[in-house]
């Protein structure tokens, strides 16, 4: 049983389909790229991915002790987290958020998980610094933090690489790389495909009219084919 | 007579107590909340549903209900703040637009009904006090003070018990949402406390300095501080002392309850912000 089983799944937005009956699987430890051009739903699949949206039809089945919602997400910064007072333990804390239930506050067994998470990062001598006065890698392996405070076994990433410079995309990747090494999945949408097909395991590329899936030297095989 | 002589004086009319208790409790809870609106990049909806709250306002006198008006202000301002906080969701830079429409539409609309129907003799006063809340606040009735503090206090409650949910969400709205929650649902509830505070707000300050309420605290303490839980309790605190003091300097200078307020929220503001800059050399 795979992670997560995705099968003739049809998705798009504003009532108009994108994407066709796409079926891949997200194995325990996997490393999936999704790659295509601009426009073409990378994006919107996340969404459906992480259950922020509804897919016209087609079914994600998640297995192997993975619930939903059990997934780390690492999008984009935005604005507002730019100049946002808080502190790193907060923040990374924050990923705790889904354990809360029905309850009101985090209780000892959540810090001590953001603190393991800290120390996994090597920002625990951040941990009560602003998150506004780090440096963009810094603040990088913070949200990285947060997401393994929400699972183990799963991260997504949305182009995580489109706003920083060419240092801090490199320990990026370094940092994905030893996070899949311990054992959690990873996928990741980037427009880099050339570092894309260097780290990942398998591809996943969107299309208009063809979809491909399959492991890195598949898909070069399959792309050598259709040059 | 000194100062505290005068002051001990005036604090044995009940509508100087009243005034101090409702105008702390608001004061507080607008803070507490301005933390997330000013972060969230909100702030305008503050400025907008005070608006809101002045048409609301001019339709229950119109229709010659000003002891009942809450009935028709509260309901009002509610929908608008979840209509507005949905707007600024979906698209950015026409919500915009559509706030700044509907926030001049309700003074304009509102203003208009008024002279329209020339309920009152002496229009323009009506509407100064509404607008800058001159001397409503000295003017409550017990009714209005017991509702003011079970509302304020369920502001209170309501924000410690979600102080988590709403960091989640203040922060990372997506990842909030990716975790399993509910964001509609909270920025549902925010959008009604919101509302509820601004029309609390408006017997404090008036309709026109509300924002001044929400967002200067806020701003002042992210000046100096740097986590989210430092931030919302030097707020409050930052809040509670400028409505304080600018009630006790209003009530013994006779100066307008709203406008002394905002100004000591200013000049709290000017203070921190000098010795940020101080530091930072």
């Amino acid at each position: 049983m795979a992670l997560i089983d995705v099968k003739e799944l049809s998705f798009g937005y504003d009532n108009v389909e994108i994407i066709k009956k796409l079926s891949f699987k997200v194995d325990e430890g996997d490393y999936l790229c999704v790659i295509g051009e601009n426009g073409v739903g990378k994006s919107t699949l996340i969404k459906v991915l992480l259950g922020l949206k509804k897919p016209y039809s087609g079914t994600i089945e998640f297995g192997d002790g993975l619930k939903p919602h059990e997934t780390g997400y690492l999008a984009q910064q935005t604005l507002v987290q730019k100049d946002f007072p808080a502190t790193v333990r907060e923040i990374v804390l924050s990923g705790c958020q889904g354990f809360l239930g029905k309850g009101f506050f985090y209780r000892a067994e959540h810090k001590k998980l953001a603190e393991e998470n800290m120390k996994r990062m090597n920002i625990y001598e951040l941990a009560d610094k602003s998150y506004r006065e780090l440096s963009g890698g810094q603040q990088q392996r913070v949200l990285f933090a947060r997401c393994l405070c929400a699972t183990k076994k799963l991260i997504v990433l949305d182009e995580p690489s489109a706003s920083l410079d060419h240092e801090t995309t490199k320990e990026m990747y370094s940092i994905i790389r030893k996070l899949n090494h311990e054992g959690t999945a990873i996928v990741m949408i980037s427009h880099d495909i050339e570092t894309a097909l260097a780290e990942s395991k398998h591809v996943l590329m969107l299309n208009d009219h063809e979809n491909f899936y399959g492991t890195v030297s598949e898909y070069k095989e399959w792309k050598g084919g259709n040059i | 007579m000194n100062i505290f002589t005068t002051l001990a004086v005036y604090f044995k009319y009940p509508f100087v107590q009243y005034a101090f208790i409702v105008g702390i409790l608001i004061a507080l809870c607008s803070s507490l909340l301005g933390v997330t609106l000013v972060l969230k990049r909100f702030s305008y909806i503050g400025d907008g549903l005070s608006h809101v709250a002045f048409g609301g306002m001019c339709i229950a006198m119109v229709l010659n209900l000003i002891k009942e008006k809450m009935i028709i202000i509260l309901p009002v301002t509610i929908i608008s703040a979840i209509l507005l906080l949905k707007q600024g969701q979906s698209s950015k830079i026409n919500g915009d637009a559509k706030i700044a429409m509907i926030s001049v539409g309700s003074l304009a609309l509102g203003y208009l009904l008024l002279n329209v129907t020339a309920f009152s003799a002496n229009i323009s006063a009506d509407v100064c006090t509404t607008l800058f809340g001159s001397t409503s606040i000295l003017t409550l009735t017990k009714g209005e003070v017991w509702l003011c503090v079970i509302l304020s206090l369920l502001v209170v409650v309501i924000f410690v018990l979600m102080y988590n949910r709403i960091f989640a969400i203040t922060f990372d709205e997506t990842f909030a949402k990716s975790t399993g929650m509910n964001t509609e649902l909270y920025n549902l509830g925010l959008a009604t406390v919101i509302a509820v505070i601004i029309v609390l707000a408006m017997n404090l300050v008036g309709s026109l300095l509300i924002s001044a309420l929400v967002i200067f605290p806020a701003e002042t303490s992210m000046q100096l501080f740097k986590s989210f839980k430092m931030v919302t309790i030097s707020s409050a605190v930052i809040s509670v002392v400028c409505a304080a003091i600018g009630l006790l300097i209003a009530i013994l200078y006779g100066t307008p309850v709203g406008s002394t307020i905002v100004a000591a929220d200013l000049v709290a503001f000017v203070a921190f912000y000098v010795i940020s800059v101080i530091r930072s050399r």
